[in-house]
């Protein structure tokens, strides 16, 4: 591992350490909003796709299902730091 | 006899002035909530998962149609059996699909898809207003074109492409547009 990467995962280890609850509450908060903020985009952009097929209209299935592809891995780097935060610290 | 725990109650008040209820079984409010949206979140990636998969269907979908070739010449009736402003139905190009033929004019043969394009209801031609009327939502179509004049359809009417040979009209093909 990388002198970088190992630097960054003490960072987010101290960061956890020193989160109380209600700020943990908070972040939790602000995850939800932007993951919420995605899953909307994500449900235009389906329903948007859908009616250009069904109008025989094929050229925006692909870009739209790479921007909602775009969109979950976001999600999932968001989901990923919410497992972070909630990991019991081993240097307590 | 004094205990402690970690909880806090609805109306921020001390244990001891709580009911014996809350004493007896504490709820952690705050904690109650923190876990709820984390769990919201979790299962709203789930959704966008969800979404994911379902665009992916339709390009496979569409994929599958780009496949699948030319819709075969089928043959719906001879002209003497369509009236002038009548009308026929017929199934094409599977045997699901359900389409009508009308004869606005003398001159003139249009076909259509007989699904409405908002729930896949039957469309009525209305000869009166030259139109297609759906009774389910109150969708209406344009006769001429089978473009949506009012209610909840979003997209046009599939148009059967025609050919008469003879006597006898032949559906040759399937049109679809978005607008």
């Amino acid at each position: 591992m990388s002198r970088i990467s190992e630097n960054n995962l003490t960072g987010i280890a101290r960061t956890r350490r020193t989160l109380t609850r209600p700020q943990r509450t908070t972040i939790v908060y602000g995850i939800l909003s932007l993951v919420l903020t995605l899953v909307i985009l994500q449900l235009w952009l389906i329903t948007a796709t859908m009616n250009a097929f069904l109008g025989g209209d094929s050229a925006v299935i692909w870009p739209a299902a790479g921007a909602s592809a775009v969109c979950l891995f976001l999600n999932l780097g968001l989901l990923r730091y919410l497992y972070v935060i909630e990991r019991p610290s081993s240097g307590k | 006899m004094s205990h402690h725990h970690p909880t806090m109650s609805p109306d921020k008040r001390p244990d001891d002035q709580q009911p014996q209820w809350r004493q007896d079984f504490p709820i952690d409010v705050a904690q109650d909530d923190y876990v709820a949206r984390r769990d919201f979140t979790k299962f709203l990636v789930l959704i966008s998962g969800g979404f994911v998969t379902g665009q992916f269907w339709i390009g496979l979908q569409n994929w599958m149609r780009s496949h699948r070739g030319k819709p075969p010449v089928y043959r719906i009736a001879n002209l003497s059996e369509l009236p002038v402003e009548g009308s026929i139905t017929f199934k094409y190009p599977g045997p699901h699909d359900d389409c009508i033929l009308v004869r606005p004019t003398e001159q003139s043969l249009v076909a259509y898809s007989q699904k409405c394009t908002h729930l896949a209801c039957p469309v009525i031609p209305d000869q009166s207003g030259k139109c297609f009327h759906c009774p389910a939502h109150h969708g209406v179509f344009e006769m001429g074109t089978g473009r949506v004049i009012s209610g909840p359809p979003r997209r046009p009417l599939p148009k059967i492409t025609l050919e008469v040979r003879g006597s006898d009209i032949y559906a040759t093909g399937v049109e679809v547009s978005t607008v």
